[in-house]
């Protein structure tokens, strides 16, 4: 019977529009091409149409597991600590302000 | 020469590190053309290393790895040496600090001789998806070495390296060391620290060894295993001697089979290859037992949907503000799109895309939450299964090697390939692949056997691996590159 209702799934793939595609995107903070979004409706729609699998378990009462950690190993005192100095920090940035000691962005407010 | 050899030959003074160290090097120089494994390639560090060890030798008497060449996947930060993800958008970061898995090995007396390839972030399970080329198979130039670790074990293998670290999010350690014929290790999640290891699913990362014997992935373990103030999911258990636990008896040890979910999608020399590594178990002592695991079958859904959501949490740094590619644009929101449409590439930002779905409002209940749910029953499946059984036993890959370009057109594809190496990432569990056989060929492809072990219990997975070593020559020969 799973076997049967998994590929009625298969069948009926949620559709996804490249309008879908271009809300996750901006989502995502992604520029993508009308190419791109095409191909990527397409894929993600296949890859979901698979996943609808998932959907066919009985979860009912069952817990989600996020995390495995059964146990902490490190609580330590909130004393400062040693870290990068800041031109370190800064020395990957691709538009440092060194003397200000600062990461520059372009103009946010008008 | 495996790592034992190494620190053996060096410790007693019989080698010295330099000669080792540059040996590796050209060996490095004339093959690595053909494997496009290295991303970077640290002669000049290397040799300075090894010439310390060397002036210093009284102090590194007694280190674990006293002058042993080290590859490091180029997803791990080290400290002044390119680390890129391989990808465009970290293509000139270079790490300010050390990951402390290499921090440990450095301490230890390794030798950090270059950074492997791999895919883009982590993503994917050819070596495809690498901003800078695919890696070749070492056993056939014209097939993939499986993704991510792609770089790592192609290097181990072909001898450019005794040993790498590799990470493995959902095989990527297993995987590679499977298709190239070498042992690699996931260990149980939390034994190694990830701090410095870039993030892909926070719930599912870890870094492992890869070597040409387990004796020497047990070395490597060692090392880098233990607690660390700067992961607050590494785990507080004690390390133990992992090399003791090596002792060739495995008399009484039940290895579970979960034969309804190996019986189909498996090619039949793989199928073939595993039945008889587990007949060479059991002729040791170990006893075969059937073993049920009636949601591992999902286990692939399950993993894209949650690892996808936690990798676009986790990419979302790349903003091309603080490090790495920047794209010019009008003002913040277009530089950012800008910079992550162009800075990544295509697996990455599908699955930035399919992880930012399933966590969109609307769909976090029917995929991303039943996901989760169905990682617990996962989870249930393998409690039970370890209260019968020590291990659980079943091929890494589903195949052997296959051609560069044959999956890369279509992702459900490729995702398909990761059927059983996903399970252990989604419970924590260890996992060990170990060379277990060859396709008749030609081209002879590498055929690997995991073993996925108890919380903690590496020591049964690499005690069974060197057990199952000394009565096989799998892990012997050297693929048959054409040397310079």
């Amino acid at each position: 019977m799973t076997i049967v209702r998994s590929m009625l799934a298969f069948d009926m793939p949620p559709a996804l529009t490249r309008d879908d595609a271009a809300r996750i995107a901006a989502l995502a903070q992604l520029d993508l091409s009308d190419d791109e979004l095409d191909t990527l409706a397409r894929q993600l729609g296949d890859i979901l149409a698979y996943a609808e699998q998932v959907q066919q378990i009985d979860t009912t009462g069952v817990a989600p597991t996020a995390s495995i950690v059964t146990r902490h190993a490190v609580d330590r005192r909130d004393e400062l600590q040693p870290s990068l100095d800041r031109d370190t920090a800064l020395a990957n940035a691709p538009d440092p302000a060194l003397d200000a000691g600062l990461f520059k962005v372009p103009r946010v407010i008008g | 020469m495996t790592v034992r050899e190494i620190r053996d030959a060096i410790r007693s003074g019989e080698r010295s590190a330099a000669e080792i160290c540059r040996e590796t090097l050209a060996r490095i120089d004339a093959v690595n053309p053909l494997l496009n494994a290295f991303n970077t390639v640290a002669a000049e560090r290397a040799l300075a290393r090894a010439d310390a060890i060397d002036r210093d030798r009284d102090r590194h008497r007694g280190a674990p790895l006293a002058g042993v060449p080290m590859a490091i996947k180029d997803n791990i930060c080290t400290s002044g040496l390119r680390t890129t993800a391989s990808s465009r958008i970290l293509e000139h970061f270079v790490p300010p600090y050390d990951a402390t898995a290499v921090s440990r090995l450095e301490a230890a007396g390794a030798v950090v001789v270059g950074k492997t390839n791999c895919d883009e972030f982590a993503m994917g399970s050819s070596n495809e998806t690498s901003a800078f080329g695919p890696v070749r198979n070492p056993w056939a130039l014209d097939r993939s070495p499986g993704g991510t670790s792609g770089g790592s074990a192609a290097a181990v293998a072909a001898g450019l390296a005794p040993c790498a670290l590799g990470s493995d999010t959902g095989g990527s350690v297993r995987q590679p060391s499977s298709l190239c014929g070498v042992v690699g290790l996931k260990p149980t999640y939390g034994r190694v620290s990830r701090y410095g290891l870039i993030a892909h699913g926070s719930s599912l990362d870890q870094i492992g060894p890869i070597a040409r014997r387990a004796r020497d992935v047990a070395i490597v373990l060692g090392v880098v295993a233990g607690a660390d103030a700067c992961d607050s999911t590494s785990a507080p258990e004690p390390v133990p001697d992992y090399e003791a636990a090596l002792t060739g008896d495995v008399r009484g040890v039940r290895v579970g089979v979960p034969r309804a979910l190996v019986e189909q999608g498996v090619d039949p020399d793989v199928a073939r290859a595993t039945t008889a590594a587990l007949d060479v178990l059991q002729a040791r002592g170990a006893a075969i037992v059937d073993v049920d695991l009636p949601h591992a079958r999902y286990a692939t859904p399950v993993y894209y949907l949650v690892s996808t959501a936690e990798a676009s949490s986790n990419l979302a740094r790349y903003d091309g503000v603080r490090y790495g590619f920047r794209a010019t644009g009008a003002d913040l929101r277009a530089m950012y799109g800008q910079t992550r449409g162009r800075g990544f590439g295509a697996e990455v930002k599908r699955r930035i895309m399919l992880g930012t779905y399933v966590l969109s409002a609307g769909y976090y209940d029917a995929y991303y939450l039943k996901a989760q749910q169905v990682r617990t029953l996962i989870l249930r499946d393998y409690d039970r299964a370890f209260e019968r059984v020590d291990v659980v036993a079943m091929p890494t890959s589903p195949v052997p090697a296959f051609k560069l370009g044959e999956k890369i057109a279509d992702p459900l594809q490729m995702y398909l390939v990761d059927v059983f190496t996903v399970s252990a990432n989604l419970t924590g569990l260890p996992a060990i692949s170990v060379p277990c056989g060859f396709t008749p060929g030609p081209p002879r492809l590498p055929i690997g056997l995991q073993l996925t072990g108890r919380r903690f219990d590496e020591a049964m997975l690499l005690r069974l691996a060197d057990a199952y070593e000394r009565d096989t020559e799998w892990s012997t020969p050297l693929p048959p590159i054409p040397s310079r």
